[in-house]
């Protein structure tokens, strides 16, 4: 069988994500279908993830499919000592296509391994989240109406967050110039750095952020600086409060720049930014919507044309 | 060249494996699972040797191992000698080359990836062969081999 899997972005050559890209546009122009009928989508979730998995079974149930899963590791087998491969065998006895978001890195891809059905990697600890990826690439490519040489300034934790990591691989095809906004303490590791001059990725590091250092964007990411990433915890409340997003800071702000942030948002945006037209997040997080139902389709084996063809439209 | 002494018994046919470093050498042993082997082996521990100081060695009597096994070696101990014996002479001698993959022989370093934790074969490309560096097939941590752990 061909594997029709998704683990990780980095593997989807350029051609790809604009077809997947396509695809979605597809499923926001019509979201609900009737084009899975008959399918089962198995949500297994060995780690707790409400957004994630409410978005992915929004975008089954919205195209017709079952979803049968479970929510909580605490119900599976997992706990009296069931090896993934068990879980994965006996789940893709019942499924058409599996959806997993797991506590261990790696996971998605072993799964894909052993697994007889296709495979979406929903999250594997810190390692990839490509679901994510999509929905921020396909929020990128509609505010701004192209991929291409955007100037993209990544602002927080950037050594953690394994979302920056997966979109600075996706965006490697499309001649970016990056911006690295964060505390020494959570600089951008040197690995994506030597990614970056590997691939011809142009990049600047600033440690201060403010109204003139951000004046160049055309997408801002914001990402949260957490506590528990921190050893010396004098530092991290020395930094804590340095890279909030203040409403007065988009003054110099392009007319076409957005703020995209992965949420869940605490405090790094502030909230009167909410109705700033800058903001994204919210619209950027209901694409992941019509990129998940893209996806999931992709994973099933139904093309572009198929969807372009689908009679099984409801208005 | 005359040879001196010969401090191991000389082989009729297998394999010679020689200059492992002596605190290699039980690695070595567990890498190519010859605990497991029923052919008579002769192992010489802390030999002396000019090159090294003190080498170790190991003679397996008819035993040929493929490429893949032997690259194996080159995890623990790059710089080995391997002689290849037929009829009591050398017949080929082989270097051992870092493969591009690993499966099975070296262990993550990273506590949370999956193959610390499900009963599993490890796997590993080997991205800078050089600088010894490994990277996670699974969780793609990137370890060097300096550090690295066997299975």
């Amino acid at each position: 069988m061909e594997d029709r899997s998704l683990v990780t972005i980095a593997d989807h050559s350029k051609e790809k994500i604009m077809y997947l890209i396509r695809m979605a546009q597809e499923f926001e122009m019509h979201t609900n279908r009737k084009i899975l009928d008959g399918k089962i989508v198995a949500t297994l979730f060995f780690e707790p993830s409400t957004r994630t998995r409410l978005s992915f079974e929004t975008a089954a149930n919205r195209l017709g499919a079952r979803v049968i899963g479970f929510t909580d590791p605490k119900v599976t087998s997992s706990t009296k000592g069931e090896t993934l491969k068990d879980t994965i065998m006996m789940v893709s006895n019942y499924a058409d296509l599996i959806v997993m978001r797991h506590y261990l890195e790696g996971a998605a891809r072993y799964a894909s391994e052993v697994s007889p059905i296709p495979i979406i990697n929903a999250g594997d600890g810190a390692n990839q989240h490509p679901s994510q990826t999509m929905l921020d690439l396909y929020s990128m490519y509609k505010t701004q109406g192209t991929l291409d040489n955007l100037n993209i300034y990544l602002v927080g934790d950037l050594k953690y967050g394994r979302t920056v990591h997966s979109l600075l691989m996706a965006m490697r095809h499309f001649n970016p110039t990056f911006h690295f906004i964060a505390p020494e303490e959570l600089a951008m590791p040197e690995v994506y750095k030597l990614y970056c001059n590997k691939h011809n990725i142009r990049f600047v590091e600033h440690t201060d952020f403010n109204e003139d250092t951000i004046a160049g964007a055309d997408i801002l990411y914001m990402t949260r600086v957490q506590r528990e990433r921190f050893t010396d915890l004098m530092e991290y409340e020395k930094v804590k409060d340095r890279y909030l997003l203040k409403l007065h800071m988009l003054r110099k702000a392009r007319p076409n720049m957005k703020i995209l942030h992965p949420l869940p948002r605490v405090n790094e945006i502030e909230y009167a930014i909410d109705d700033d037209p800058h903001a994204y997040y919210f619209e950027q997080a209901h694409n992941g919507l019509f990129t998940r139902q893209a996806l999931i389709c992709d994973a099933l084996g139904i093309t572009l044309e198929d969807i372009k063809a689908d009679k099984t439209i409801i208005n | 060249m005359k040879r001196q002494e010969l401090l191991v018994a000389a082989l009729e046919n297998g394999t010679v494996i020689d200059h492992i470093p002596s605190d290699k050498l039980f690695e070595v042993v567990n890498v190519l699972h010859l605990e497991r082997m029923k052919t008579s082996i002769t192992v010489g521990y802390n030999l002396k040797s000019e090159k090294m100081g003190h080498k170790s060695i190991i003679k397996i009597a008819g035993k040929f191992f493929s490429d893949e096994e032997l690259n194996q070696l080159s995890v623990i101990s790059p710089n080995v000698t391997l002689c290849i014996i037929r009829d009591y002479e050398v017949v080929e001698k082989k270097e051992v080359r870092m493969p591009d993959v690993l499966k099975g022989i070296v262990k993550c370093a990273n506590p949370k990836c999956i193959s610390n934790n499900e009963p599993m074969r490890t796997h590993f490309h080997v991205i800078d062969k050089e600088k010894g560096i490994l990277q996670c097939h699974y969780c793609n941590t990137e370890t060097d081999l300096d550090h690295v752990k066997l299975v």
